[in-house]
């Protein structure tokens, strides 16, 4: 399959990280989206990592209104969008300023000239014009007056100034489609199909477009465009998907499994609204979508929907979560099935709304009054939400729990190609509804500390249950002490037992040798991808990427021994390696980085080797 | 399908618990009136389900032997519009006080209210807080001298029929614990009326807050200071009725004869003579009976239509089609060697 009517040979590369940055209303997402989907659609493996502003539109031409969009496409199998970016698109000088000290050395990079004017260079901070001052000399660069071509492009299909201005990302889009001989015509279809409602728009947009892929050809930007062949993917039908669409699939497709309606309360908040607004899309699947009044309500409903007999869930992120709290334990108390969201962002409070970072784990896993034990599992990757929220749901409905699943930003909008699952092999869930009256005791359990599932409208099995502590078997409410403690024991064990049925935990990658890396959630491309380095340096490393935060995996202890030392990279101050030793007593080093932005490859990598280099665990917690 | 409809009686809406509110409470006579409101409702046992949250009022889902869900503190209306959402054939009923109603859970009180969740929703006013012993209610009168308010309350309370009329309510009423015909045929209308009810009913506390109706419930004055709502009927009071409402200049009520009195109308779309009615302050007579009833859809059947109408629509109708759907790709064995 090729692409391009170029007449110069192009240049194989293995791999190319690119990055469209401009002011939060030059459509940047947009544009990153659609060269993503192209990626996709040609075979390449890839990962994305999109970083934008809290504020909807800042003042145009800031620092602070710069939105970024990041992918890394490849040949071969690919983890993290890419640490530094081997071509930067910059629609303004703000973009040039926040995202050139991250560009590559001697990288591309594509400016639109007509940005440059003396008021854009102060907005931006720039105290002499980085075009001629020599700041941009270790670059190959691209100045292009996108402002008059695209006017030229557009003439003549009657939109307005306005309009035809708007049209500049598509010039920017057509020019990398060039440098990395994309596929024109089907995204001049998707350009097409995306204005459909405004033909002069659809006409507009793709004149942009094939001016800026023909401006690429015609001034021979390039010595010779790039080409990135498919990427030996695992045979089937695969989508790129985000993490917050995977995420809605997965509980769709567990409630489907187990036959029941999904009730989805939530309240609109940064990451985790596109999840509501996913699966608000979806009625016919018997999913009920309530936009609750508040974090409280929506929990709460999303409980009184459980006890109905449906598959409650709630989301939100790390601010919104702790207004659920007591609700939370409300669940553990009636012991209903409920799946608690939470897309972390910077905290604490309200925080970085629009920056990724793992601070949650203390919050999902030790955060409620009273003793409170409630599952916690956590996503790897955009297309692995799909998986762990299938898992989160099995699991609150096959013990009657809460369970808590962890996201995050960089996950929720990063984005990957998903092999799609087949649907009839995905696990069986029973929701195992109560329907004899005969002995029927709101509290008495089955092997796994499950109780009954006795759901309104079940002809003799009327009973009450509430917040206050029960009886053992009855449910009526009971102040006894001796009943107190074996049910606080009683909750705690059917939660522990969920790490008896835990597959075995296989290390990817070493076996046993010097280091062993384990991480959780959203670092794991960036791990993955480190450990693989580390590796052809001669290091032997394994990683273990915990889907299980709580309960942990029971084996985790006998495998970390087998490693001179346990490392333990994550966005936060700790959190994993204080839990590990409070859990286990299993002793290792953090590789911390608090700056609402995924760990770079070269930074995980880094730390394993000087790890590596040690005989025995170093005395401080931290590696530099 | 459920069980055939014997006929049931009052007794077998009562639970096997204790009933443990303290000797005097009101409470008893809610509960006693509730519960034999239930057999005359036609509706099943299994097919009920009351909802609440913290507060003396609170326990009253463990004395009903029907489906019960003693929640936390203010959330009844949210956990009982999820639970109606999800299964709308449920008879659900909210069962809260002014602490708990109007104050930790207002929220969620006026946001049921205005969505018009199918919700019978019953709100004990005590005006104080019982079950923590005492302290001022978002209703307690201003100035009133309670633990937490030594030197009298300095926050003004809360008119629970304004606020539930002003939140949208399609069913608003007031009744009280110590009537017990009036109250049935109160809870009865409420039952009978599809969408949100909102219910205020007068409730002695007689440990802190003894005798707070009693100059509406004493035999010699009530019917002097209370004005008893009839749909149809003009608005008047009095032992011999001699007195009534009617409308004056400025869009204000004036007191007179009961002659020319304005006849009461629940189902009045413009909310303006309920919400005068509703702010009625001593000297003027208290009303009680339904404020309002109009009939509106209800979020739960909304939502339900929405799901019908989506089922006719285009898109994917079966899991595997949801999943595959948007721009996907096949990879071949051996692809990527091109």
């Amino acid at each position: 399959m090729t692409v391009s009517a170029a007449p110069r040979p192009h240049v194989d590369l293995q791999n190319a990280v690119v990055r469209f940055a401009g002011d939060s209303g030059d459509g940047m997402q947009l544009t990153g989206t659609e060269f993503t989907r192209e990626a996709a659609l040609y075979g390449n493996d890839l990962a994305t990592f999109p970083d934008y502003p809290a504020e909807i539109r800042a003042p145009a031409g800031t620092t602070a209104g710069v939105s970024g969009y990041q992918i890394q496409f490849a040949a071969h199998e690919v983890y993290s969008a890419g640490d530094q970016p081997d071509t930067l698109v910059a629609m303004n000088p703000a973009a040039l300023k926040v995202h050139l000290p991250d560009l590559k050395r001697g990288g591309l990079l594509i400016l639109n000239e007509a940005t440059f004017k003396q008021s854009d260079l102060d907005r931006a901070g720039w105290k002499t014009n980085p075009l001629t001052d020599g700041t941009l000399e270790n670059y190959q660069v691209i100045k292009v007056d996108f402002e008059h071509l695209v006017g030229k492009a557009v003439e003549g299909t009657g939109v307005s100034a306005k309009d035809a201005s708007r049209c500049k990302n598509f010039y920017a889009l057509g020019l990398v489609f060039w440098i990395y001989s994309r596929d024109i015509e089907r995204e001049e279809q998707a350009i097409r199909e995306r204005f459909k409602k405004s033909p002069p728009l659809a006409e507009a947009n793709v004149r942009a477009f094939k001016a800026g892929y023909n401006y690429g050809e015609t001034i021979e930007a390039l010595d010779a465009p790039y080409s990135i062949q498919p990427a030996r993917l695992k045979p089937g039908k695969y989508r790129n998907v985000t993490g917050n669409s995977a995420l809605a699939l997965g509980l769709i497709a567990a409630a489907q499994k187990a036959g029941l309606r999904m009730f989805y309360g939530s309240y609109p908040i940064t990451p985790a609204s596109d999840i509501l607004h996913e699966l608000s899309k979806y009625r016919r699947f018997q999913l009920t979508t309530f936009q609750a009044e508040d974090e409280i309500a929506a929990i709460s409903a999303a409980i009184g929907a459980s006890f109905a007999g449906a598959l409650g869930v709630t989301g939100s992120s790390g601010p919104g979560i702790a207004l659920k709290m007591e609700a939370m334990g409300l669940a553990l108390m009636t012991e209903l099935p409920l799946v608690i969201i939470n897309v972390q962002r910077g905290g604490p409070s309200t925080g970085l709304p629009t920056k990724t970072e793992q601070s949650d784990l203390f919050q999902a896993v030790y955060g409620r009054n009273g003793e409170c034990p409630i599952p916690v599992l956590a996503a790897r990757s955009p297309a692995d939400c799909f998986e762990t929220a299938y898992e989160a749901c099995r699991i609150a409905i096959d013990c009657r729990t809460p369970v808590i699943l962890l996201s995050d930003g960089s996950l929720a909008n990063g984005s990957e190609p998903w092999l799609l699952p087949d649907v009839n092999s995905l696990p069986k869930i029973d929701p195992d509804f109560a329907t004899d009256p005969a002995g029927f005791m709101p509290y008495k359990r089955d092997d796994k500390l499950a109780r009954p599932w006795a759901i309104p409208g079940t002809p003799g099995l009327e009973h009450r249950i509430g917040g206050l502590e029960k009886d053992a078997l009855t449910g009526n409410i009971s102040y006894d002490a001796q009943n107190h403690e074996k049910m606080v024991r009683t909750r705690a064990e059917k939660v522990r037992r969920i790490a008896d049925r835990l597959e075995p935990t296989e290390p990817f990658f070493d076996p046993e040798g010097d280091v062993l890396v384990i991480g959780w959630g959203g670092t794991y491309g960036s791990i993955t991808q480190a450990v693989i380095e580390a590796r052809q340096t001669g290091l032997r490393v394994g990683h273990v990427h915990l889907r299980h935060v709580f309960p942990l995996p029971n084996d985790l202890t006998d495998i970390a021994a087998r490693y001179r030392n346990v490392l333990v990279p994550e966005l936060n101050m700790g959190q994993l390696r204080f839990h590990l030793r409070g859990q286990l007593g299993l002793e290792s080093v953090g590789l911390n980085k608090i700056q609402g932005k995924p760990f770079h490859v070269a930074e995980v990598r880094s730390a394993i080797e000087s790890l590596a280099r040690r005989k025995h665990l170093p005395a401080e917690q931290e590696i530099a | 399908m459920s069980a055939p409809l014997v006929k049931l009686t009052k007794k077998d809406f009562v639970s096997d618990q204790e009933v443990r509110w303290c000797p005097g409470c009101a409470d008893f006579a809610i509960l006693a009136g509730v519960q034999k409101l239930m057999p005359e409702l036609g509706i099943s046992r299994e097919k009920t389900v009351f909802i609440s949250g913290i507060g003396c009022a609170s326990r009253f889902p463990y004395y009903m032997n029907t489906y019960g869900f003693h929640g936390i503190h203010g959330r009844a209306p949210a956990i009982a519009t999820g639970l109606k959402m999800a299964n709308p054939d449920l008879t659900v009923w909210v069962v809260t006080g002014d602490g708990d109603g109007l104050s930790i859970g207002g929220n969620h009180l006026i946001h049921a209210l205005r969505r018009n969740v199918d919700l019978k929703i019953l709100l004990f006013d005590n005006r104080i807080y019982g079950l923590t012993k005492g302290q001022a209610s978002p209703t307690s009168e201003l100035g009133k001298k309670t633990k937490s308010s030594p030197f009298g309350t300095v926050d003004r309370p809360f008119n629970p029929l304004t606020l539930a009329l002003g939140a949208g309510a399609t069913f608003v009423a007031r009744t009280t614990a110590n009537d017990m015909p009036h109250m049935s045929s109160v809870l009865k209308r409420a039952a009978a009326h599809k969408g949100a009810a909102f219910v205020e009913i007068w409730q002695n506390c007689v440990v802190f807050n003894d005798g707070a109706f009693d100059e509406w419930s004493e035999k010699d004055v009530r019917d002097e200071r209370l004005l008893k709502l009839e749909h149809g009927k003009p608005l008047v009071y009095g032992k011999t009725k001699d007195k009534g409402l009617r409308i004056g200049g400025g869009f204000t009520l004036e007191m007179g004869a009961a002659d020319g009195a304005v006849v009461h109308d629940e189902s009045r779309d413009n909310l303006s003579l309920a919400l005068a009615l509703a702010a009625l302050e001593p000297p003027w007579p208290q009303v009680m009976g339904v404020l309002r009833a109009v009939d509106l859809p209800t979020v739960d059947q909304l939502a339900r239509e929405q799901e019908r109408e989506a089922e006719k629509s285009r898109g994917p109708a079966t899991l595997q089609a949801l999943l595959q759907s948007g721009d996907t790709w096949d990879v071949t064995a051996g692809a990527g060697d091109a």
